[in-house]
């Protein structure tokens, strides 16, 4: 069997890029805090939602909605609103984290299938098997702080499938429980589907050195001639105890392409790739390299050398949580 | 460490130091239009700016003599040449490979800034909805710059692939190829 | 207004835990919530004082819960977190997992790592059979007033984070380990020398975060000086304060006369910054563009 990769699209081009690429699912949400990627020039107006999905099932292909925020006291229709377009679009299914979405989608869209979004944090299968047996719950996009032993261990102890990202940006924290951003900037993951959001990015470059600042904190600076990261907060360089470092997490991005066997042998059902955030150039690049790497995978072949280095943030990439001693 | 570069091909000196002396008006007016042009055939350009649809950008091609002022203008836009120093809401600069590449889907935005590449400054969050709103368009420069030719479209076509593959600039649509 | 005292997040010595436990059975505060918040392996150290713990706080007619962990992973954590319902004392939830194991009626209580942004959400859990929920940190004070509002018609106490270190991350990978070189499995409790968590500031110098092992917090503590008044006509019914080194349970008096009209605005962060000199405070959560702002700055220039 062939592991289904799911990979992201933040405009229409990029879903046709992703689908054309070879992508068996896309994910992309619409253009409002209702969903974890909401950056400027992104997303997918009603209509563009029902045209992109459309193309997608005309190819084979389907087509995730994240509503993956939670939605704001006093302003929930926006996002029951954002469900129901989803389902009237002929979404295959909403990915959704909030407690009150999942209870309002399960009693009035119970023909839409849900999974749930990695930021629900469900890192265990008693978790995992609640939300199916509350919600209906059909899929989980697993936490990346687990390791891939905790993965096999998850899939024996549940029916629902799982996903897990295999390539891109990495979130060092329990994904939908961090602040970081709204302690810095007033906006956060939770409430306004931006992390480090680019308004508050300030760059500075002095005679080839460059400074990035989110907020007024300076979160890292780099010499001349070497790779520049995004200046996310957990990423960032700071001072702790005598020492400069990156004290949460290098600025690297995910790409755990050599683990695939693993986590098939785990159990997995579907790879997530992260990026609705970058070029239709890039989508179309990394879903090319992961279609060839599944199909590769599922004909018992060697996986094909990767070459997306880069793609990825400050040119360098770890296996993650997937690792142990990541820890 | 190693160099992060991508090696964008640099801009020829000889076409790059004609702009040194090429009056700058026609020029300014030429791309003006061209930028109506592709205002009408891509509205949904300019939605995807939302807010920032007002907003001025530069850019500055860092292997010409000259630089760009950008402006959406909610979709009448106006472009502004100069080899004086630009004052916008935000600056991107970088090789005009890079940024022409980028336009057509030859490169990726990010990857040429975490290269360093590619260099912002100012409302990084406006580069950012400019990036998208491009991305999506799916602009290919020299078709449309050929259909605006008229008669002289076929001799269009074939300076711009001469040119393309002497310099090795991105200067029509990749079906999503990849430069690096 | 009541006041919780919320679990203490860092890792103290046995005596020091218990000696906060002590001090706050005369301290002017109605809810305790104590256990281990932020990493199982820290449990073992002082779980036996846990049992003598509620004893006293009970006797000293405080109401007493439970917390569970933050993030529940490992089989013993799961196996740890199912046990927490059987020991009879109110439980905690800071981890939605701990749904897997309550039985269907029993009464609980929600911390404030639990995402409860909205009506939604609140009337669930309600029906679930939550009677208290600690509303998330980095919410601001328009929906802190529709859900108070929404927890007055479903019987449900609204609290909201009134003092303390502001815990802003939680992850599976430990920090303090990670800063000795070692990984979690083998951290050797390198946490236990930073009592009120690690300050992390920025390149320039900037205090800006706190590490208290898999747990990041803010640098400032959180102080809702300036807020009472408007939490009290919101209809908020409790305000939480987060242990912290020194005299705790003085904090908490210093709350109490503010709620009580016995002291003034402004003077609980004076009397902080007069005990702790260099403390930072803030409280951009609630009123602020962002969390680490300080009304009490602007006040002062």
């Amino acid at each position: 069997m062939v592991m289904e990769i799911v990979c992201p699209a933040g405009t229409p081009a990029s879903l046709r890029a992703a689908v054309k690429a070879g992508a068996h699912t896309v994910y992309c949400g619409f253009a409002d805090e209702t969903n974890a990627r909401n950056f400027p020039g992104l997303n997918f107006d009603r209509t563009e939602m029902r045209d992109g999905i459309a193309f997608a099932h005309s190819h084979g292909a389907k087509v995730l909605v994240a509503i993956n925020t939670f939605a704001r006291a006093g302003s929930e229709p926006l996002w029951h609103r954002a469900i129901a377009n989803a389902e009237s679009a002929g979404a295959d299914a909403v990915i959704l984290a909030d407690l009150g979405l999942l209870a309002h989608a399960a009693s009035h869209h119970p023909g839409l299938r849900r999974h749930l979004s990695v930021q629900a944090a469900a890192a265990n299968a008693d978790m995992i098997n609640f939300y199916a047996r509350t919600f209906g719950v059909k899929r989980v996009v697993l936490p990346r702080v687990l390791s891939v032993a905790e993965i096999a261990a998850i899939n024996a102890e549940t029916e629902v499938e799982t996903e897990v990202f295999v390539f891109g940006g990495l979130c060092v924290m329990a994904e939908g429980r961090c602040s970081l951003s709204s302690y810095a900037t007033g906006q956060s993951p939770n409430m306004q589907g931006v992390c480090s959001p680019a308004s508050h990015v300030d760059y500075h470059d002095d005679a080839g050195a460059l400074s990035a600042k989110l907020g007024g904190y300076t979160i890292h600076r780099v010499t001349k001639g070497e790779p520049a990261p995004y200046p996310t907060l957990c990423k960032g360089c700071f001072k702790a105890d005598q020492s400069t470092g990156h004290q949460f997490e290098d600025p690297v991005s995910l790409n755990a392409e050599k683990l695939i066997p693993q986590l098939f042998k785990a159990g997995v059902t579907a790879l997530k790739i992260e990026g609705r955030q970058r070029s239709r150039a890039y989508v179309a690049q990394v879903v090319r390299n992961f279609r060839a790497a599944v199909d590769a995978q599922a004909a018992g072949l060697p996986l094909p050398e990767g070459m997306l280095a880069s793609l990825t943030e400050g040119q360098a990439a770890t296996a993650g949580a997937y690792k142990k001693t990541w820890r | 460490m190693p160099d992060p570069s991508l090696h964008l091909p640099l801009c020829p000196r000889l076409p790059a130091s004609a702009l040194r002396w090429l009056p700058l008006v026609p020029v300014s007016l030429a791309l003006t239009d061209f930028a109506r042009r592709l205002a009408k055939r891509h509205p949904a350009m300019f939605r995807r700016l939302g807010g920032y649809a007002q907003a001025r950008f530069i850019l500055d091609p860092t292997d010409l003599p000259v630089s760009m002022l950008l402006e959406p203008r909610g979709g009448a836009p106006r472009v502004h040449v100069s080899r004086r120093k630009l004052q916008g809401d935000a600056r991107i600069a970088g090789p005009l490979a890079g940024l022409l590449g980028m336009v057509h889907g030859a490169y990726d935005g990010d990857a040429l800034f975490f290269s360093r590449d590619l260099v912002v400054e100012g409302d990084t969050a406006a580069v950012l909805a400019l990036r998208n709103a491009i991305d999506d368009a799916e602009l290919d420069l020299s078709a449309e710059a050929q259909a605006m030719s008229g008669p002289l479209s076929a001799p269009v076509k074939r300076l711009i692939t001469l040119t393309e593959a002497r310099t090795g600039v991105a200067l029509s649509r990749h079906e999503e190829d990849y430069g690096w | 207004m009541q006041l919780t005292v919320g679990p203490n997040p860092f890792f103290w010595k046995p005596e020091a835990w218990s000696g906060l436990y002590d001090a706050l059975a005369s301290a002017p505060v109605q809810r305790i919530v104590l256990g281990e918040l932020v990493c199982s392996k820290r449990l073992p150290f002082y779980q036996d004082r846990i049992p003598a713990a509620i004893e006293t706080l009970q006797a000293a007619g405080k109401g007493v819960a439970v917390s569970s962990l933050a993030l529940i992973t490992l089989k013993r954590e799961r196996k740890l977190s199912a046990e927490l319902v059987e020991t009879g004392v109110e439980v905690e939830i800071n981890d939605l997992s701990m749904l897997a194991y309550l039985p269907q009626g029993m009464a609980f209580s929600v911390g404030p790592l639990v995402n409860v942004y909205n009506e939604g959400t609140l009337a669930w859990l309600a029906a679930r059979g939550a009677t208290s929920i600690c509303l998330p940190p980095e919410l601001p004070l328009e929906p802190v007033r529709t859900l108070a509002r929404a927890g007055r018609d479903l019987g449900v106490a609204i609290e909201v984070w009134g003092h303390g270190r502001v815990p802003l991350a939680i992850s599976g990978r430990c920090y303090h380990a990670r800063l000795h070189g070692r990984t979690k499995d083998n951290c050797q409790f390198a946490c236990e020398n930073d009592p009120d968590g690690l300050d992390v500031a920025t390149l320039d110098g900037q205090d800006f975060l706190a590490m208290n092992g898999v747990q990041t917090l803010s640098d400032s503590f959180a102080c809702s000086d300036h807020q009472i008044e408007i939490l009290q006509e919101a209809g908020v019914s409790r305000l939480r304060l987060s242990p912290q080194t020194g005299d705790f349970a003085a904090i908490c008096a210093l709350y109490r006369d503010r709620i009580d009209g016995k002291i003034k605005r402004g003077q609980i962060a004076a009397a902080l910054q007069t005990r702790y000199p260099g403390i930072r405070l803030s409280d951009g959560f609630l009123t602020g563009a962002c969390g680490a702002e300080w009304s009490g700055a602007s006040a002062q220039s």
